[in-house]
Order: C-alpha cells, then sequence, then structure tokens
C-alpha cells in the first residue's frame, strides 16, 4: 500500500482526529469550538486534495495545457467554508452569552449552576417561591 | 325510518344527549330532563330494533373505511339485541336512580357526570351492535375512557389511585393482548368480520390455539382472573356508576365480547378442537370460586358485590368457552339476568349509603326496619344472584349447568353448585341480619321509617320487580339466546 | 409560474426571511411571517396536486441540465413531506402571535421570525433537492436557524441547550459531507439520481462502504436516533414554545426523510444491508431507544423535557419500521412520520398556552389547570390519547401498520414489545392528566384562564387533525403507500 503516496488522507485523518479528540476532552467551550473548526478543516482539506490531479493546471482553458483539476470539489468546500465560518461565529456568539448569563465557560461549572438550577425548580414543584424570575420586561431594556 | 338510521340514531342518541346536557348544565332539572327522554328515545329505538330484527330482517351499516379493509361496520345479531335492550332499560331506570342518589349526596360536578354516562352508553350500543372486531375494538376503548372519569368522579387521593388500576389493568390488557390478538386476527385470517361459525379454517388451529387466550385475558373487561383487580378498584365510583357501568354495562361488554368472540370468530367446532380452551375454562371455574371465597371476606358492601360480580362473569365466561349450545344459551341469558340482580344490590347498597352513610356489611344489623324496601329488594336480589326461584338467574343457572353435563365436564358443574351455596352465605347474610337482628343504635325501636330519595327508591323497586317478572316471563331472552345460536350457526334447543 | 413551483417552495421563505429585519415591527412582523408560510403551505397544495396528477417532476435549477447543475425532484415522498412541513410551518406561526409575546422581549421578535422562516427554508429544501451536497446546505441552513431559535428561549440554561446541540449538530454534518464526499470520489456525481446509477459499479470498495458509514451515523445524529439523543431533550425543554412546536413536528422528520431517500433511492436497501448490519442495528437501536427514552419521559419534571424524551422514543418506532425493510414497514415510517408531526405540534402548542398563561411548563403548574383552563387541557390530553394509540386518532393508524408490518415479518416477540411500550405512553401520559385534573391549583398563579383564540384554533385544527386523519386515511396511507411502493421499485421516479 502507498502509504507515502496517500500522505494527503492522512494529514486528514489525523486532524480530524486532534480536531474530535480536542471536542471530547476539553472543559473549555472555547476550546471545544475550536476542536470542531479543527474537525471541519480536516474534511476542507478532504475534498481540496480529492479535486487536485498530480501535474495538472486550474481549469483555465488554455492551448498549453491538457491536465486540469476538477474543480468542483474545490467550488463545493466554498459553500461549506462559508457553512463552517457561521457555525463557529454562531458557537462563539453563544459562548460570549452563556459567559453573561452563566459567568463561566467551564463546562462543569455551568453544569454546576444548571444542577442548582434544577434543584430549585424541583424545590419550587414542592411549594417553594424562586428566588428571582428571569421577566422579559427586564430583556427588554 | 329505515333500520339502518334506527340503528345509527341508538348510536347518536346517547352522543346528542351530551350536546344537551353541556347546554342545560345550568339548571339541573332541566338537564336531567335531557337524560331521561334521550334514554325513553333509546329503549323505543331499541325495541324497534328488536321487533324489526325479530321478524327476520338483517339490519346492518356500513360507513368510512378507516383502514383499507378495515370499516366500521355494525350489524344486529341477536346476542347484540339482548345486550343493547339490557343497556338501554337500564340506562333509564339508572338515570332515575342518579336523580335521587348524586343530589341526595350532594355530589359536585354532576353534569360531567351525566356526560360521561350518556358517551358510555353510546359506547355501550356501538359494542353491542359492532360487526367485525375493529368496531368492537373502537367501542370498546371509548367505554373505558369514557368511565375514567367517573370511576375517579370524587377527585379524592383514593378516587386517583382506583382510577389508575382501572385504567392500568383494562388498557394493559387491551393494547397488550386485545389488539395483538386483533391485528394477528386480521393477518392470518384476512378479516376481522363476525362470521357464524366462525372465521378461522382447520389450517389455522395452532394460531388460533394462541389466540384464543389472547383474546380471554384481553378482554380485561370480563375479569377473568388475574385480571379482575380493575373491578373492586372501580368501586371507588358513585354509586349509580358501579350499579350500571360495573354491574352492567362494562362488565357486560366484557362477557359479551367473549361469548361474541367465541361464536363468531372462532366457532365451537374450532374452540373444542383447541388444547387451550380446556386450560381457560379452569381458569375461569377458579375465577368463580375463588372471588367468591374473597366476596366472603369483604365487609364493605360494594367490595363484596364487586367480588360476587367478578364471580358471575366467569359464569359467562364458562358457559362461552363450553362450546355447546346450552352453555351459550346460559351464558347469553346471564348477561341479562345477572344484569337485573346485581344492579338491585347494587341500588340497594347506594341507597343504604344515602339513607344512613353506612357502607360496611356489620354496620348494617337492623336495618330492615329503617329500610324495608330497600332490605326486601335486596333480598330478591341476593334470590335472583344465588339463582333460586322465584328469580330469572334460575334460569340461566339451569341452562349453564346442562351446558357442563354436555360438554361431560361434571368438576365445572361442581363448581357451579359450590359457588351457589358459597353465594348464599355471602349474600343471605346482609338481609337477615338486617331484618331479623335488632338495630343495636336503636334500642327502644322508636326509629321511623327513612327511606332513600323517592327516584332511587322507585328505580330499585322496579328493577326487584324485574327480577321476579323474568323468572315468571324470561321469553325475550330466552328467544334472543335461541336466535342467537341460530345466528351462530349452532341448532337450538 | 407552475412550472417553477419547485424552487417557489423554497425561495418564499428564503426572502421572506430577511424582509422580516426590515418590517421590524413586532405586531407586523408576525403577521409578514405568516404570511410568507402561508403562500409557502399553498405552493406545497400545488405541488402535491401537481404530483398526483403528471408524476414526477424534475426541476432544474438556473437551466443547467442535471448531473452537473442542481437538480430538484419532486416525487410522492417528498411533496407529501413538503405539505406537512409547510402547513406545520403555517399553523404553529398562527399560534406564535400571541405566544410569543409572553416568551420574547419584543426587540427580538423580528430576529425569531427571521430565524423560523430560514429554519423553515432549510427544511423545505431538504426536502426538494436531488442533489447530495445541497442537502448538506440546506441541513446546515435548518441547523444553525434552529441553534438560533433554542438559544432565544427565556432560561439561561437554552444557551447551553444550543450550544450542545451545535456541536452535535456540527459533528453529524461534517460526517454527512465526508459520506458525500467519498461518493463523489468514487463516482463523479452528486445528483443523488446519477448516483444510485453509478454506485452499483463500485460496490465492492471499501471507499463507499465508509461512505454510507459516515453518512448514515451523520443523519442519525440529527434525527436524535437513540443513544444520539443527548442533545434533543434540554433543546425542546427550553427552546421558546413556538420554536419547540415547530422543530418537533418538522426538523427530526425532515432527516428521518434524508435517511429514507439515502438508503432507498440513492443506495438501495439490498445493498446497504448486505454491507453494513443496518436492520439489525436500527431494530436494536430502535426498540432500545423506545425503552429507553419512554422511560425517561415518565421521571420528568418538566412537560416539555417530558415530551421530548416521548418524541425520540416515537423517532425509534420509525426507526424500527423502516428496519423491517418492507414495503409495509416503510409505509408505517411514512405514516408515523405525519401521525407524530400531528400529535406533537398539537401537544406542544398546548403547552405553550400553558407557558402563556401560567409562564412555566413544570408539570407541578399545571396542577389544577384541568379547570382553569378547559380547553386547552382537554386538546392536551386529545393529543396524550393520540400518542397512546388509542383508536379513531392518528396514532392508533400508525401503530396498526407498524404491527401489521412486524406480524407479516414475523416478529412476534418485537410485536409484543412495541404494544409493551405504548403502556409506557399511557404512563407519562397519564402522569400529567393526574396533576391536571386532580391536583388542586396553586394559589399564587390566578386568573388563569384558556388562551386568546389565536392559539386556540390553531390547537385545535391539530387536535381535528389528529382525529380526522385517524378516520379518514385514505389521504395519508394511500400516499404512504404509493411512496413506500414507488421507492421499494427502486425507482427515484
Amino acid at each position: 500500500m502507498n502509504i507515502i503516496g496517500l500522505y494527503n488522507y492522512w494529514i486528514v485523518v489525523v486532524l480530524m482526529m486532534i480536531g474530535f479528540y480536542v471536542v471530547i476532552a476539553h472543559e473549555n467551550l472555547i476550546k471545544k469550538l475550536v476542536g470542531v473548526s479543527i474537525f471541519q478543516t480536516s474534511v476542507f482539506f478532504f475534498y481540496i486534495s480529492m479535486g487536485k490531479i498530480s501535474g495538472a493546471t486550474p481549469p483555465i482553458l488554455d492551448d498549453h495545457y491538457q491536465l486540469y483539476s476538477n474543480p468542483l470539489p474545490h467550488v463545493l468546500i466554498l459553500t461549506a467554508i462559508v457553512v463552517g465560518i457561521a457555525t463557529t461565529a454562531l458557537g462563539l456568539a453563544l459562548v460570549v452569552r452563556i459567559q453573561e448569563a452563566y459567568g463561566s465557560i467551564e463546562e462543569h461549572e455551568i453544569q454546576d449552576q444548571d444542577t442548582q438550577d434544577q434543584m430549585e425548580s424541583r424545590l419550587e414543584a414542592y411549594g417553594f417561591r424562586k428566588k428571582h424570575v428571569l421577566s422579559v420586561q427586564n430583556l427588554d431594556e | 325510518m329505515t333500520a339502518e338510521t334506527l340503528l345509527l340514531l341508538t348510536i347518536l342518541v346517547p352522543l346528542g344527549a351530551v350536546i344537551g346536557i353541556v347546554a342545560l348544565g345550568h339548571s339541573p332539572n332541566l338537564r336531567e330532563a335531557v337524560s331521561l327522554t334521550a334514554s325513553l328515545v333509546l329503549i323505543y329505538l331499541t325495541v324497534s330494533l328488536y321487533k324489526i330484527t325479530g321478524a327476520g330482517a338483517a339490519v346492518s351499516w356500513e360507513g368510512l373505511h378507516i383502514l383499507p379493509g378495515l370499516v366500521l361496520f355494525f350489524s344486529i345479531e341477536p346476542l347484540g339485541m339482548l345486550f343493547s335492550l339490557i343497556g338501554s332499560f337500564l340506562w333509564l331506570i339508572t338515570t332515575i336512580y342518579s336523580i335521587g342518589y348524586m343530589r341526595g349526596h350532594q355530589e359536585k360536578n354532576q353534569t360531567r357526570f351525566y356526560i360521561c354516562f350518556a358517551i358510555a352508553i353510546s359506547s355501550v350500543m356501538g359494542i353491542s351492535y359492532a360487526g367485525n372486531l375493529f368496531t368492537l375494538f373502537i367501542f370498546y376503548e371509548i367505554l373505558t375512557l369514557s368511565t375514567y372519569p367517573l370511576v375517579t368522579h370524587a377527585g379524592t387521593e383514593k378516587a386517583k389511585l382506583g382510577g389508575r388500576v382501572y385504567l392500568g389493568i383494562l388498557l394493559t390488557t387491551s393494547i397488550l393482548f386485545l389488539l395483538l390478538a386483533i391485528i394477528g386476527t386480521w393477518y392470518i385470517a384476512g378479516t376481522v368480520d363476525f362470521h357464524p361459525g366462525g372465521i378461522f379454517d382447520q389450517s389455522h388451529t395452532l394460531a388460533a390455539a394462541v389466540l384464543l387466550p389472547l383474546y380471554v385475558f384481553g378482554i380485561g373487561k370480563a375479569a377473568i382472573m388475574p385480571f379482575h383487580r380493575w373491578l373492586p378498584a372501580a368501586m371507588v365510583a358513585p354509586t349509580p356508576v358501579s350499579a350500571l357501568l360495573h354491574a352492567v354495562a362494562v362488565v357486560k361488554a366484557g362477557v359479551f365480547s367473549v361469548l361474541k368472540i367465541c361464536t363468531y370468530i372462532f366457532g365451537f367446532d374450532m374452540l373444542n378442537r383447541l388444547p387451550t380452551t380446556n386450560f381457560l375454562l379452569y381458569l375461569a371455574g377458579a375465577s368463580v370460586i375463588i372471588a367468591s371465597l374473597v366476596a366472603m371476606k369483604q365487609d364493605n358492601l360494594k367490595a363484596r358485590l364487586a367480588y360476587s360480580t367478578v364471580s358471575q362473569l366467569s359464569y359467562i365466561t364458562v358457559g362461552a368457552l363450553l362450546a355447546n349450545s346450552a352453555g351459550a344459551l346460559g351464558g347469553a341469558m346471564h348477561i341479562g339476568m345477572h344484569a337485573f340482580g346485581k344492579i338491585t344490590l347494587f341500588f340497594c347498597a347506594g341507597a343504604i349509603m344515602v339513607a344512613t352513610h353506612k357502607t360496611e356489611i356489620s354496620d348494617m344489623r337492623g336495618l330492615g326496619r329503617r329500610m324495608p324496601v330497600t332490605m326486601t329488594a335486596f333480598f330478591i336480589g341476593s334470590l335472583s344472584i344465588i339463582g333460586l326461584p322465584p328469580c330469572g338467574g334460575t334460569w340461566s343457572k339451569w341452562y349453564l349447568m346442562i351446558g357442563t353435563i354436555e360438554a361431560d365436564k361434571l368438576i365445572l358443574m361442581v363448581v357451579l353448585m359450590v359457588s351457589s351455596l358459597l353465594n348464599i352465605a355471602y349474600l343471605l347474610p346482609i338481609p337477615i341480619k338486617g331484618f331479623l337482628y335488632p338495630d343495636p343504635d336503636d334500642k327502644k325501636g322508636l326509629r321511623q321509617v327513612k327511606e332513600a330519595p323517592l327516584p332511587s327508591l322507585v328505580a330499585l323497586s322496579l328493577t326487584s320487580v324485574g327480577c321476579i317478572v323474568l323468572f315468571i316471563y324470561p321469553q325475550p331472552l330466552y328467544e334472543l339466546g335461541t336466535y342467537f345460536l341460530e345466528a351462530a350457526g349452532v341448532h337450538g334447543r | 409560474m407552475i412550472d417553477h413551483l419547485p424552487i417557489l417552495q423554497v425561495i418564499v421563505p428564503l426572502l421572506g426571511a430577511p424582509l422580516c429585519l426590515i418590517v421590524r415591527s413586532p405586531r407586523a412582523v408576525g403577521l409578514f411571517a405568516l404570511l410568507t408560510s402561508t403562500i409557502t403551505f399553498l405552493v406545497s397544495c400545488l405541488l402535491l396536486q401537481q404530483v398526483l396528477l403528471h408524476g414526477t417532476i424534475a426541476y432544474e435549477l438556473g437551466g443547467w441540465a442535471a448531473p452537473w447543475g442542481i437538480e430538484y425532484r419532486i416525487d410522492y415522498l417528498n411533496s407529501y413531506l413538503l405539505l406537512l412541513v409547510s402547513a406545520m410551518g403555517a399553523i404553529v406561526l398562527v399560534a406564535s402571535q400571541t405566544s410569543i409575546d409572553r416568551e420574547l422581549p419584543r426587540s427580538r421578535h423580528m430576529l425569531f421570525y427571521t430565524a423560523y422562516l430560514l429554519c423553515l427554508t432549510g427544511l423545505l429544501g431538504i426536502l426538494c433537492t436531488g442533489d447530495a451536497f445541497n442537502v448538506f446546505v440546506f441541513l446546515e441552513i435548518s441547523a444553525l436557524s434552529s441553534y438560533t431559535l433554542i438559544a432565544l428561549g427565556n432560561d439561561r440554561r437554552a444557551l447551553t441547550a444550543s450550544y450542545q446541540y451545535l456541536i452535535m449538530g456540527t459533528i453529524g454534518a461534517t460526517f454527512i459531507i465526508i459520506g458525500v464526499g467519498l461518493m463523489y470520489m468514487m463516482t463523479g456525481t452528486l445528483n443523488m439520481y446519477d448516483l444510485a446509477q453509478r454506485l452499483p459499479e463500485v460496490h465492492n470498495s471499501k471507499t463507499v462502504l465508509s461512505a454510507i458509514g459516515f453518512f448514515i451515523v451523520g443523519v442519525c445524529l440529527k434525527l436524535a436516533l437513540f443513544p444520539l439523543h443527548l442533545w434533543l431533550p434540554n433543546a425542546y425543554a427550553f427552546a421558546p414554545s413556538i420554536a419547540t412546536a415547530f422543530l418537533a413536528a418538522t426538523s427530526t422528520k425532515v432527516a428521518v426523510y434524508v435517511l429514507i431517500r439515502f438508503i432507498f433511492s440513492v443506495v438501495g436497501p439490498e445493498f446497504a444491508n448486505t454491507v453494513l448490519p443496518l436492520q439489525e442495528i436500527f431494530v436494536v437501536l430502535g426498540i432500545s431507544g423506545i425503552f429507553a427514552t419512554s422511560i425517561s419521559a415518565i421521571y420528568q419534571l418538566n412537560i416539555k423535557r417530558l415530551f421530548a424524551y416521548s418524541s425520540v422514543a416515537q423517532i425509534g418506532y420509525m426507526i424500527l419500521a423502516l428496519a423491517i425493510g418492507t414495503p409495509l414497514g416503510l409505509t408505517a415510517t411514512l405514516l408515523h412520520l405525519f401521525n407524530h408531526a400531528l400529535m406533537k405540534a398539537a401537544l406542544f402548542l398546548a403547552i405553550g398556552a400553558v407557558v402563556y398563561r401560567v409562564g412555566s411548563s413544570q408539570l407541578s403548574h399545571f396542577a389544577g389547570l384541568g379547570r382553569q383552563m378547559p380547553w386547552t387541557m382537554a386538546a392536551l390530553v386529545a393529543g396524550g390519547l393520540s400518542l397512546i394509540g388509542v383508536p379513531l386518532t392518528v396514532g392508533f393508524v400508525s401503530k396498526w401498520y407498524l404491527v401489521l408490518a412486524l406480524l407479516e415479518n414475523g416478529w412476534w416477540p418485537l410485536t409484543v414489545l412495541v404494544l409493551f411500550s405504548s403502556l409506557l405512553a399511557v404512563i407519562y401520559v397519564w402522569r400529567i392528566v393526574e396533576w391536571v385534573y386532580f391536583a388542586s391549583p396553586r394559589i399564587f398563579i390566578e386568573e388563569v384562564k384558556d388562551p386568546p383564540l389565536s392559539q386556540l384554533v390553531p390547537i385545535y385544527v391539530l387536535v381535528f387533525a389528529n382525529f380526522y386523519f385517524g378516520i379518514d386515511t385514505s389521504l395519508t396511507v394511500g400516499v404512504s403507500k404509493r411512496a413506500a411502493e414507488a421507492l421499494f421499485g427502486g425507482i427515484f421516479l
């Protein structure tokens, strides 16, 4: 098997695993997003290298060249990059809001606070009043 | 009006009454007038249908193709006619009784009560005229759901728990077993229509052997042990509910379905071939005895009557599973005989509760002097349940016994006889205590006669008279029973 | 105009979305979004009519011929689902006109409606397109906008739920493009119709195998198949009620559509089963998902979360039916797809009405609402009954077909398990019923009454649909059957 010749795929796989590992292993929400980005980027590489043919040029018609790379995967991946950016942007925006709401972006700290919220609502279920209720009017201002 | 219209009206009239009840909910008198009128109209409808079908006309109505090949299909056959006649007559009487009881007891949410009652009756009519298993199943489930609010009418914690058991068992059995059996039948036989002589042929014997227990257990309303717990649990309901629904409509819908499935889906030939029939037969026999024994231990009057109902229902299941003409005839007649007997007993229990707030049998000593009419009615009802002349229950037990002999199952005959003795042991002490013992609270005998409200009293007198009339004049039931045997492809006696 | 229906279906909401930002005024933006979605709905009606009349519509986007340009293909399957999704989109928006006031500050209304219309665009796009990469793009449009919708929820936990969903969803989407990329590598085409033709030539390669694996895992993440469902309960629980109603009714359904389309139209069911033990995997995951999540649902304290878990269980039913691998099984999946959307939309809108009046969807806040919000609670119970699968509701129709399909394959044990699992639904629905009707109302919430008509009407339209399509199944069963048969014919018509 031509291991060296397929180096582009090896890069893709390694990047993908790194990204995936970061998403799973890290507590920090920003780092998780970084992981997701790396994960997505590996796929971009995959598509781009897939369209490349050794010795070929970009598909600009010219008499000197016979061999062209396949432009379609590259075009596709432009779309995917846009989607990726949108995802990252949205994710970051969420992290900012989470930071505002919880005062932390560490997953376990957020979970602790959520558990507390849950306990409160459970207590409320048995007749205790909540201390403060987030109201729509407050948000409006 | 064509017969088809009449048929549909029997289902629609109680539903129409719902609208009237809702609209007039603010004025109790008008509201009850709607219920009474509807029940009178229903009686008129069922009686005219009885005349039409008695003249030999076949009445059926087919509508709504719900799924390809599955139709909402009504078709009148004698057993259904019998059931609907009983249901409609007793609805009228129970409505009269309820007026006295609900007001005397100052129950809340009476409008809801009458609404659910009317829906339940409508689904009883649907069950009795169902022409295929699918239609039967639909109305069976509506009956379960519409009676749930009635069982939990009191809204207390106890009612909630009772309702849980009620709904839990009835839905569990119907979804897990009955629905499975119906879909299985549809898959194996390709039809779910009721057909004289059954719809399975020889090659289906093995599958039918599996389906039979699924049906018998799936029809939880027939309360065969071990799926009987819902019936005592349902006794948290107001007494009119216990009387009509849990002594007549709901439980009879169960045994009616068993009888109908045994005759029109399996057919007696098939039943006799199946290896599982005997097992179920003896299980039903065991239910008869065990439920009677449990009934003896109950001090709460309604609980005792509930267990007695469990036992009596298994009589009918036995009759159906005996798979011979006498057994089926006895089962069919017992649907009617037991209905009159048991509703009388429940009416009495309710009347005692309204008049004296007593629910335990041990407190009822000397009650006969305060409530002579009620206690007499109770005595007559008891005789009918036991199966002694001059009450209607005699006839149905007679045919059931003949059925056991014909089927050569002497053990079951012994079971029926022992059960009759047990009936005596748990029912008769109540009127005996009532009449022969002195009232412990009333040493000097000063207390006046104080009966339940008049409507209730009228109702329970009517049903107890009914018990006696059915002894002297059992023809309608007997005729419908024999027609049923003919329609089911079995030779009448 | 008629020729361009397929693209109009997508472009109308796509153009509507940015216009929402221009309209700005909270009241007007709601009406504008409603108008847009109504037009979308009308387009889908026309489209279905066209498909029923003329068969499959192939539409070349921008005039580029099929294998190179993007092609939209509308056949029975997607025209049926387009109708469902656009109808849900419109009905839910009727309710949102008032409901949203309570849950979102007025300044954010336009953002909500923009995201809503974008989400609708994405979902409709997935359904319309016949291009594998286009599926990914629309999937991400709908996903990104649903993250936004969820994050708009009132509770701060909505943010974490949305974040969680974003991470899981993105991983799923990336898996999908890997799958698409691998397939493109082997065949050189992205058009599904073309892919279906060319994939058989390269069936033996490991690349195709891994492509199928990646794609299916990615889609299963999106459709929340147990155990990949962890993002769903929180997302549904904390999103604004309107968003929950919309997403629950549509988004997972569309993901199921993608799975069906991919397995049947692109890969071919026989091949998918030979290279991967798909049937075994789906059966095991489906049935364990049904049980695990139904049991979780029983223990939830928040009704939205409860029904979110129930949604995952219902997806289990769809996947199980899909795994049967017969036309009947696929019909059951498609039917349940449609029917479940009706139930869940009705249920979540009813819950939305409670949130509107009471301000919470905690189970304890439902105490005694049966008296205070009778109409809403009646709708909730009706939806619950449909979820259980009571006859005459849509739930029964799907259950019937599922059981029939299981029996056809002789899978008795699974049949029993499926029926048993619907009893779990009885338990969680009845928990709500008991809170609603038996608990005493909370003291500090006064003046709770039924919501305004603008919410009650859509709720009742859906409840009515739940019963209507449970009684007259000609449209749903008819179209599902034709779609299933077409898919099994191996034709992407």
